[in-house]
């Protein structure tokens, strides 16, 4: 770790606000959008909805390798009925944050930011949509599979992790 | 109450909880809900290389690093103390499909019979751990999300891309599942 730090150093004092810009532009998932800097046990608190998360993910079997291939062959309604009620109530409840102005618990006001259209989503959703059917899992019911026992998920979530590698590392060369 | 809970969980339970998290974490902490970012982070954090898309705060990006071993945590815990003795009900069509591919495995949520250490050195066993999950990683970075990022969170933002984004994980699915996979069942 201290070998890379030493190489990150410099880009990082040089850029800092230039590469979060680029972190939203190209894709913006999972960026922390407040500016209230918590101690590290303020991070519990999402530790405590994964948990719950992932709890919900074994309970209803949308890990399940045996389901995904059902919703794939048109042989039950279970996931198409998880993901579009999951759906719907995230709709309502965005709707009802920007109706309602409805704040943080820190008082921030809630930001959405809106998706650029990049040819990545095609090609990119096409390969996720193969691996997803091989696999039985998306990256979340990766990270619950290994905790049910299936240790060997370790294998294609350490998989995963040279995928989005590989692609960070040849992005430039990629149509988008 | 613990005996009910121990049964599956129908769809119009888990949806609304997952659906749920939207709110939960843009409330708690102006959080928009996705988890594939975090292969990311760990990249970031473990092995950035001077790679441009490595080189970013991710330090910043720690909240979704406690997520991620929330839901593994949630795992461990739904399968101690949660857990539903009988095997997996899926469809007799699937079954008998599976069972041509000598898969007759049900006590796990994954089949046993195709992931497992030992099957790992096998043709089969390595395309579908080791090929299917790069193609997870590489695929969910190129399309910008997954099925948390886009479908859940971009299409409740009513996003067009996050739309046009789980059309395609759909069609990679489909022909995955019912052109491909049988030939690789079958090695």
């Amino acid at each position: 770790m201290s070998a890379s730090n030493s190489f990150v150093e410099p880009v990082n004092k040089a850029g800092l606000p230039d590469t979060d810009f680029e972190v939203r532009s190209l894709d913006t998932m999972c960026v922390s959008d407040t500016k209230v800097v918590e101690p590290w046990y303020g991070h519990l608190k999402y530790l405590i909805i994964g948990v719950l998360f992932g709890i919900v993910f074994v309970k209803a079997e949308i890990i399940s390798w045996f389901r995904i291939q059902e919703m794939f062959r048109l042989q039950s309604f279970h996931m198409y009925g998880v993901i579009g009620s999951a759906v719907a109530v995230g709709m309502l409840s965005v709707f009802l944050i920007k109706k309602f102005n409805i704040k943080t618990i820190h008082g921030e006001k809630i930001e959405f930011h809106d998706k650029k259209f990049n040819k990545g989503q095609i090609y990119g959703g096409l390969l996720f949509g193969l691996g997803w059917a091989i696999t039985g899992a998306c990256p979340g019911p990766l990270f619950a599979q290994i905790g049910t026992g299936a240790t060997v998920i370790v294998v294609t979530l350490l998989a995963a992790i040279a995928g989005t590698w590989v692609y960070g590392k040849f992005r430039d060369k990629l149509p988008h | 109450m613990l005996e009910w809970l121990k049964q599956p969980w129908p769809w119009y339970v888990a949806g609304p909880l997952i659906g749920l998290t939207v709110p939960a974490l843009l409330i708690l902490g102006n959080k928009s809900f996705g988890i594939s970012s975090s292969l990311r982070h760990i990249c970031a954090a473990c092995i950035p290389a001077k790679i441009p898309f490595f080189q970013y705060n991710w330090k910043k990006e720690a909240w979704n690093m406690f997520f991620v071993l929330g839901i593994f945590l949630g795992g461990v815990i739904a399968t101690l103390i949660l857990s539903n003795p009988a095997p997996i009900a899926v469809h007799p069509n699937l079954a008998t499909e599976l069972a041509g591919y000598g898969i007759t495995d049900y006590t796990g949520l994954v089949p046993g019979d195709v992931f497992s250490w030992p099957a790992l050195l096998t043709a089969r066993g390595f395309i579908m751990m080791v090929v299917g999950g790069f193609l997870v990683g590489f695929g969910t970075r190129y399309a910008g999300g997954c099925t948390s990022g886009h479908a859940i969170m971009g299409i409740s933002n009513l996003q067009l891309p996050s739309v046009i984004a789980t059309c395609c994980f759909m069609a990679g699915g489909f022909i995955m599942a019912n052109l491909i996979l049988p030939f690789i069942l079958s090695l």
